[in-house]
């Protein structure tokens, strides 16, 4: 039941007030809807002051209130959850009104995976839920940890710090991530490179399996997550929640707190910010030396929300300095088969704060102003601009006078401009929208460390229509289509033995500017268009069955990282090569959902992902430099495919009990050779028993997973002068199946009307298991997290 | 009318920041400053004689190009060499040594000599860092019988020290690895 608000302002006409004792056979008739999606709002209360008539809206949102004389009257509109709104009406005869109302989304804070265009219900792909509580369980944790619950989506992480959300097994570039309408431009495309996105800031976050949301972006090929603040209703409200947590491993914790005021007259505004910190993280044997952190953020919003008009401010801070495992920082191939065939880490030192070398110190600034606005008979049109700046640096071991300066120095920033329309016509709404973007990469050469990625300029260009029919009650079709042209201007130094290697001297002679010393200076001009499209139903089938499918094309051009790189990457220990010939890369997909609702739910989603010019990265050969040899991996352009099966299963067994399983699976491959794509997550299952009363909550958790046992071999061989012998590499076999147990406690309390403490204790890696990750990128050097008790207290005001 | 002005306010904003763009200037090249390009090692015999060098030259740092190894002569059986190895920078002109960095550095620094087994030399360090642990940027090379193999040079940046002077058992990142054939005649 949600409480509609009505607004009358559309409706509303000064007419002169007079009474009238003339006919008294009037009937007042219409509909309650929901301002946001037009959807009718059943159980509302209308009670007509004067003749005291109160009526019920019915099932589909109408209600008629009839014998009223002609005359004004006050309506008073109620519903659960939602402020009781008065307004007026004049009755001249028959009248015919809908009234539309706003619900308060006051406590909404849920990670939802769903394949439906955010807050719309255009809806071909499945949706599934975490609870709020599920959110702020991750409050001393990081975006990548709270979505790796849901099933489909894993993490690809570089330590237990810098954790990257992964949709069916594809992520960086692939994936996009929207903070409050703002495409996060963070450079992404990196491996090691975390979302710069504060998990305390969402009130809600969605994760859509596909690319099927056009109006966000026609490349996001692996899927989309979208973060949002809370919704601050539209009363005189002030409120807020401080979240304090503590946690064994790492002996740190977090601080968020957010207050949150609201007006009558629409008016809003919201603060909020984030404080981590953490030391060393311990696996069960061995402290992980050098993995601390520090983390913080801060929020700010406030604007107007009239209902059918409203603007907003925003601004954002994300800084986060992470250190990275020392045993991982490596010098070449010899470096490497000592740390591989070492069962501990080769640095173990006693546990520490401090945050020393390597390490990564990001900030992360967004500023964004929208505006939006209902037009009676055009539908609500919506304008936006954004602006975020990314500085990322990247501190390694270095000698003489460069210790203390970073490695990496990169500046990027965006600039974002977007307009859009959402309409409404019987049973049609349509979306439809263009974007500009400007964005500006500055690498920073007083590093002294030849570019990670080039300067660059890019423009972008593109516009799409997405529009979804309710054919039937129970069958609605969506489909949609964006386009996208892509402009970068880049200015590149190659190594003149490279360039000639390459033969880029024979292809490219034109983008050539100048000789200087043993690099050659480029500009490269490149362009990409792109074209995305989306095509999908859903079924009511009967009762508490649905059926979902979607086939989606998605279209990405290759990113900075892929197009040039052409060098050691130190973090990795290994030299990386892009190629300057790549085009875009092109995905098909198609999804099929069936799902059950009620008490036992379920859903089954199988998928199928046909990819062209799909970029991978592959070990080419060895590389012999002064430094010893460094393998070299090299970008390449393959025909793939991946399909897979994410299960979701979730039934009551006893008064209070409940009973959930997830289960997924994906398989990569190249179309061509049926090799293996790398890094794909292995089959994983988690069971989860959960006790539930009103004031009490307790969980238990077992997230098992398989063994990879499909993976390309990218081992190679190195001669150690030491011991005269050649010894392979083995950086190709994934680690061992494993399992995890957690479990969790929550309580909550009233300590005054309204006002809630939550008291949560939960222990992860209950059994203090010793285990690697094969999505982890330094498994090669350290065990994973052992046991970790958090302690977090949770108050509402 | 509050509303439009509102919305021309927003919409000018990008068209502000865009005509500030950023200078066309291109950018300026990194040379870079830490790179190893050159290992030379002299080895002076204590009791007169050629010189020896032996020197890998690799300009394009991680590049395609493989290191240039060359050795200007052979070692005599049975003599002691005092060696010398020095760390260049030569994509620098005039090139930058090093060597320095490394010997202020010296206890975070380590030089190993590994030989192959049919290779018959004996080394010992010569200098040492400030708590009497070995460097090796100074060292002498006792040959024994007629023998040819490799000789191995490492340089280990922020080894355990003390060590047992093997590599496995100082850790730390290698920045130098080079090989040489050697001849004992």
């Amino acid at each position: 039941m949600r409480i509609l608000l009505a607004f009358v302002c559309v409706f509303m006409h000064m007419e002169l007030s007079y009474s009238q004792a003339g006919k008294c056979n009037n009937i007042l008739s219409g509909s309650i809807l929901d301002t946001h999606d037009q959807t009718s709002l059943s159980g509302a209360t209308i009670i007509v002051a004067g003749p005291e008539i109160a009526v019920l809206s019915d099932l589909d949102g109408k209600f008629k209130i009839q014998n009223l004389c002609d005359g004004e009257y006050t309506l008073q509109i109620s519903h659960p959850e939602c402020n009781t709104q008065v307004f007026k009406v004049s009755v001249y005869g028959n009248v015919s009104k809908n009234f539309k109302l706003e619900h308060h989304l006051e406590s909404l804070n849920e990670i939802i995976v769903k394949g439906k265009a955010f807050s719309t219900k255009t809806e071909s792909i499945l949706e599934n839920n975490l609870s709020e509580q599920d959110l702020e369980r991750f409050s001393g944790n990081s975006l990548g940890d709270a979505l790796s619950q849901l099933s489909g989506v894993s993490s690809l992480s570089t330590g237990n710090s810098i954790v990257k959300p992964m949709i069916n097994g594809l992520h960086s570039s692939r994936v996009t991530i929207i903070n409050n309408g703002v495409r996060m431009q963070d450079q992404e495309w990196g491996a090691e490179h975390a979302p710069n996105l504060d998990i305390n800031s969402a009130g809600r976050i969605t994760v859509i399996k596909g690319a099927s949301a056009l109006q966000y972006t026609g490349d996001a090929i692996g899927g989309i997550v979208i973060s949002e603040p809370i919704k601050i209703p539209i009363k005189d409200t002030l409120f807020g929640k401080t979240i304090l947590s503590t946690s064994t491993n790492g002996r740190g914790g977090s601080n968020t707190t957010s207050i949150n005021k609201g007006f009558n007259s629409g008016w809003f505004s919201q603060l909020q910010g984030t404080i981590k910190r953490y030391g060393d993280f311990e696996a069960p044997n061995y402290i992980l030396s050098n993995t601390a952190s520090f983390e913080r953020d801060a929020m700010f919003r406030f604007g107007q929300n009239k209902i059918d008009w409203g603007w907003e401010g925003y601004y954002s801070i994300f800084k986060n300095e992470v250190a990275i495992l020392r045993a991982s920082h490596l010098g070449g191939a010899e470096d490497q088969v000592n740390a591989i065939n070492s069962a501990v880490p080769a640095i173990i030192e006693p546990f520490t704060y401090e945050i020393g070398l390597p390490y990564q110190e990001v900030t992360h600034q967004t500023a964004r102003i929208s505006v939006f606005k209902e037009f009676e008979k055009l539908g609500k049109v919506e304008i936006g601009y954004d602006f975020q700046t990314n500085r990322r640096l990247e501190f390694d071991i270095r000698r003489g006078d460069d210790a203390g300066k970073a490695s990496v120095d990169l500046r990027l920033n965006t600039h974002n401009l977007n307009a859009g329309l959402e309409t409404s016509i019987e049973n049609w709404d349509f979306k439809t929208g263009a974007v500009f973007n400007y964005q500006s990469n500055f690498a920073n050469p007083a590093t002294g460390v030849r570019r990670l990625i080039p300067d660059y300029d890019q423009y972008k260009v593109g516009g799409y229509a997405i529009s979804n029919w309710q054919s039937t009650n129970n069958l609605s079709v969506e489909a949609g289509l964006r386009l996208d042209h892509t402009v970068m201007d880049v200015f590149k130094y190659y190594r003149t033995s490279f360039w000639e290697a390459r033969g880029y001297n024979d292809l490219f002679p034109e983008i050539v500017v100048e000789e200087v010393g043993n690099q050659i200076l480029t500009n490269p001009q490149l362009d990409f268009t792109n074209v995305s499209a989306t095509l999908g139903a859903t079924y009511n089938w009967y009762d508490n069955w649905l059926i979902y499918a979607n086939f989606s094309l998605a279209s990405r051009a290759p990113n900075a990282s892929e197009l040039f790189s052409e060098g050691l990457h130190h973090s990795a220990s290994r030299i990386e090569l892009g190629d300057l010939r790549f085009e875009s890369e092109i995905s098909k997909k198609v999804m099929l959902t069936l799902q059950k609702k009620g008490r036992t739910t379920f859903s089954v989603n199988p998928f199928y992902n046909f990819l062209d010019h799909f970029i991978i990265i592959e070990p080419t050969g060895v590389e012999q430099t002064l430094r010893g040899n460094f393998q070299v991996w090299e970008y390449r352009q393959t025909a793939a495919e991946m399909m897979g099966i994410d299960f979701e299963f979730s039934t009551p067994i006893l008064k209070n009990l409940k009973f959930s399983n997830n289960f997924s699976f994906v398989k990569a491959y190249e179309r061509e050779t049926n090799v293996p794509l790398i890094n794909i997550p292995p089959v994983s299952f988690s069971n989860i028993l959960t006790y539930e009363t009103n004031k009490f909550r307790a969980s238990l958790t077992q997230n098992y997973f398989f063994e990879q046992n499909e993976y390309p071999n990218t081992n190679f061989e190195v001669f150690i002068p030491e011991t005269q012998t050649t010894e392979v590499v083995d950086v190709s076999t994934p680690p061992n199946a494993y399992q995890l147990w957690d479990i969790a406690f929550n309580y909550d309390f009233n300590y005054s009307k309204n006002n809630t403490i939550e008291i949560g204790f939960q222990v992860q890696n209950l059994f203090n298991t010793a285990y690697r990750n094969y999505l982890n990128r330094l498994r090669y050097y350290a065990d994973d997290l052992g046991r970790n008790v958090i302690f977090q207290t949770k108050i509402n005001f | 009318m509050k509303n439009l002005f509102k919305i021309t306010l927003i919409l000018s904003l990008p068209i502000l920041l865009f005509s500030c763009s950023n200078d066309d200037d291109a950018p300026v090249p990194v040379n870079e400053e830490e790179i190893i390009t050159t290992v030379t090692i002299t080895l002076t015999p204590t009791n007169g004689g050629n010189v020896v060098t032996l020197r890998s030259l690799d300009l394009d740092g991680d590049g395609p190009n493989d290191p240039v190894i060359t050795v200007s002569g052979n070692l005599s059986a049975q003599t002691t060499y005092n060696g010398a190895v020095i760390f260049l920078n030569e994509t620098e002109n005039p090139a930058e040594d090093i060597t320095e960095e490394v010997n202020e550095e010296a206890e975070e620094h380590q030089v190993f000599f590994v030989t192959s087994s049919g290779l018959q030399a004996t080394f010992t360090y010569l200098n040492f860092d400030g708590n009497g642990d070995p460097l090796g940027t100074l060292f002498s090379v006792a040959t024994e019988e007629a023998s040819t193999g490799n000789l191995n040079v490492v340089l280990r940046h922020e080894p355990t020290k003390p060590n047992d002077g093997t590599l496995s058992g100082a850790g730390g990142e290698t920045d130098v690895s080079v090989s040489f054939p050697v001849i004992i005649e």
